[in-house]
């Protein structure tokens, strides 16, 4: 889950993470007498898109006259289909050096990478390409301590202001320890600065690895915040795993990978999902008619395709869902079904004593998405 | 023959007590498994449907030789368990639990690497059966059949429907294996297909992956090198909306690589027949091998 920046700045906290005085504002009304931090104050809209900054998304604040006005502008502000209703206020401070730091786990290499570079401040994957050297790059074990010495030889190797080594270093293993210890997939620091009042961490990019959600209680605080789109609302309260796209044609499928495949297996055949959406292992009758509902309100589908291979799903269940969900009502769209595996058989028995005029039955993944796309057009 | 299991293999089950070990260790073992032993800290002595319980994988083995573990436990124990099995004994630890935390399971794999011999299966994975011999995991046995053709997947749903397709055609398999499609897996493609590739009852490898990540690019290196023996993949994922970047970090690390057209160019100029449908995998793998 990714966080937005004053999330992220909250874990610096928590972290003993060095970073500017700042203040959180969601309602204008907060500032309109004073801020307790001191000018000049810088104003950041925060959302989740990048290039907020060319977007007029980031102002500096000179006097209480000039932080109201930005911040009114700011507030409000669509930044790529993105409204901004948070503002972040931060004490700006003189930067005197701009670096560049990220953790995350290389999954090639099954260790963790640290990423460090002098050139902080700008676009990091264009330095990554133009000047590869300039981006320095240490893997690490995951059961392995990252030691002081190894902390000094990265900021030799990527010739860093020695006079600051210190706290370079500090701040350095502090952001490990909140990658590691706070389960995180990925923190990124650009830039990391020396300034006037120190070495201080400037922007977050944090996210945050969601299966450690039992280990800290804050990340479903963090969770409430983060405003979900409006079409995948329904499935989430659900417990469904559901993506809007832009085609027609309703998909319902079990595991990630055979759903994947689902959508490719209707293009093939010229039509164009309108979901993704995986009722996961071992549904249940429930699971399935509440998917069923999820994609009624979605006005353009066409005709639904479920396409299921029973594991430790078993297709009988699937079956009484759909009956459930479709028995006795006049269906808007038709809906293909393909069942295989695990109880299949008594699946398709269950079907077909249960019949209703929209309903189709096919033997194979690929004459089920014919079907669905043909009866869609 | 097969890989990595067989009818030799003993396997414990950790977690046997729980309601999903229960239900699989004993599908296992009608398959005809030797599932020999189960675990249950506090439970030892105890016994399910006539598997005996121990209080730790140590007793399990000195008790009752096994050599292969089954893990169903909760995602906050697993890395204890996982470790606990390869430092018990365990040459295979076959991990069908999901979600663990990304630190947990990187944490486990460089301590199992650095330290043990022990080779992992998953996370998050359907397991493995080698049909006609064992079953250790959550595979539906009932699509397999005894043959000659090796199967690994990333994903299980799919692994299950590939297999259906060559059972369908009267293509037999010799091992159908999940890798898992977690962050970060304890065996790989390269890992399985190696050893498919050593095996003598294995004529042919199905390779099924799907976007993100570079293990499939990885193992299209490694067959270029490394396979004589026919491959034929799919990759799911061609139409699917482009996934979250991690960040900058992660579009450095990753480069132009994960998507589905990079992983089909790949395998495809390193010999293997990339098919577009998952039904084409039976007709494919059946030309592979009669050519």
């Amino acid at each position: 889950m990714d966080l937005f920046e004053y999330q992220g700045k909250l874990l610096y906290k928590e972290f003993d993470i060095k970073h500017p005085n700042s203040k959180l504002v969601k309602n204008l009304i907060e500032i309109q007498e004073s801020v307790e931090l001191s000018y000049p104050i810088v104003v950041k809209a925060q959302v989740q898109v990048g290039g907020r900054g060319k977007a007029g998304g980031i102002k500096i604040a000179n006097n209480h006259e000039e932080l109201i006005k930005y911040s009114d502008e700011i507030m409000g502000m669509d930044i790529k289909g993105h409204i901004v209703e948070i503002l972040l206020l931060e004490e700006a401070s003189k930067i005197l050096e701009e670096y560049y730091i990220s953790f995350t786990l290389d999954r090639s290499e099954k260790k963790y990478l640290i990423m460090l570079s002098s050139k902080g401040g700008m676009d990091i994957e264009k330095v990554a390409e133009d000047n590869p050297d300039d981006l320095i790059k240490h893997h690490i074990g995951a059961s392995e301590e990252l030691t002081e010495d190894i902390i000094h030889e990265i900021i030799g190797k990527a010739k860093l202001n020695q006079e600051y080594t210190k706290s370079i270093t500090d701040i350095i293993q502090n952001l490990f320890l909140m990658f590691v210890k706070g389960d995180c997939d990925l923190v990124e620091v650009n830039p990391l600065a020396i300034t006037d009042a120190g070495v201080m961490a400037l922007d977050s990019k944090v996210a945050l690895d969601m299966n450690a959600k039992y280990k800290h209680s804050y990340f479903e605080d963090f969770e409430k915040e983060i405003p979900i789109p409006e079409s995948e609302k329904n499935a989430k309260e659900k417990g469904l795993n559901f993506i809007k796209l832009d085609g027609s044609v309703g998909i319902i499928g079990n595991g990630a990978g055979l759903v994947m495949s689902t959508l490719d297996v209707v293009a093939e055949n010229g039509g164009n999902a309108a979901n993704f959406l995986d009722i996961g292992g071992g549904a249940k009758a429930e699971t399935v008619s509440a998917a069923l509902e999820v994609l009624e309100a979605d006005k353009n589908v066409k005709s639904v395709l479920i396409n299921i291979f029973g594991g430790i799903t078993r297709c009988d269940l699937v079956a009484e869902g759909i009956v459930e969900a479709t028995k006795g009502k006049d269906l808007v769209w038709p809906i293909v079904i393909r069942l295989d595996g695990t109880n299949s058989s008594e699946g398709l028995e269950i079907l077909k004593n249960n019949p209703n005029e929209k309903i189709f039955i096919e033997e194979s993944m690929d004459s089920a998405a014919r079907l669905a796309v043909e009866r869609g057009a | 023959m097969s890989i990595l299991i067989d009818e030799n293999s003993r396997v414990v089950v950790q977690g046997l007590t729980g309601r999903e070990g229960q239900f699989h260790a004993l599908r296992n073992k009608a398959y005809g498994t030797n599932v020999v032993a189960g675990t249950r800290p506090g439970k030892g002595g105890e016994n399910v449907e006539g598997i005996p319980i121990f209080d730790t994988i140590k007793d399990a083995v000195s008790e009752t030789n096994a050599d292969v573990a089954l893990t169903f436990v909760p995602p906050s124990f697993a890395k204890e368990a996982v470790l606990e099995a390869a430092f018990g004994g365990c040459k295979l630890i076959v991990c069908i639990t999901e979600g663990i935390p990304a630190k947990d399971e990187a944490g486990m794999y460089d301590i199992l690497k650095k330290e043990t011999d022990s080779l992992l299966l998953g996370p998050n994975c359907p397991g493995l059966i080698s049909p006609g011999k064992a079953n250790v995991g959550i595979m539906p046995h009932e699509i397999t059949l005894p043959g000659n053709i090796g199967v690994v997947s990333r994903s299980g749903t799919l692994t299950y429907q590939a297999v259906h397709e060559l059972t369908k055609l009267n293509i037999g398999q010799s091992t159908c294996i999940g890798i898992g499609g977690d962050p970060v897996p304890g065996m790989s493609f390269i890992d399985v297909i190696e050893k498919f590739e050593k095996d003598d009852d294995t004529n042919g490898i199905v390779m099924i992956g799907e976007i993100g990540g570079t293990a499939e690019e990885e193992a299209a290196e490694y067959i270029k090198k490394n396979i004589s023996k026919p491959v034929v993949s799919y990759i799911a994922g061609v139409t699917a909306p482009p996934g979250k970047k991690m960040g900058h970090a992660g579009a450095i690390v990753s480069g132009n690589k994960g998507t589905a057209k990079v992983k089909i160019q790949e395998l495809t100029s390193a010999g293997a027949t990339v098919v577009k449908t998952p039904t084409e995998i039976g007709e494919a793998m059946k030309e592979a091998i009669s050519g």
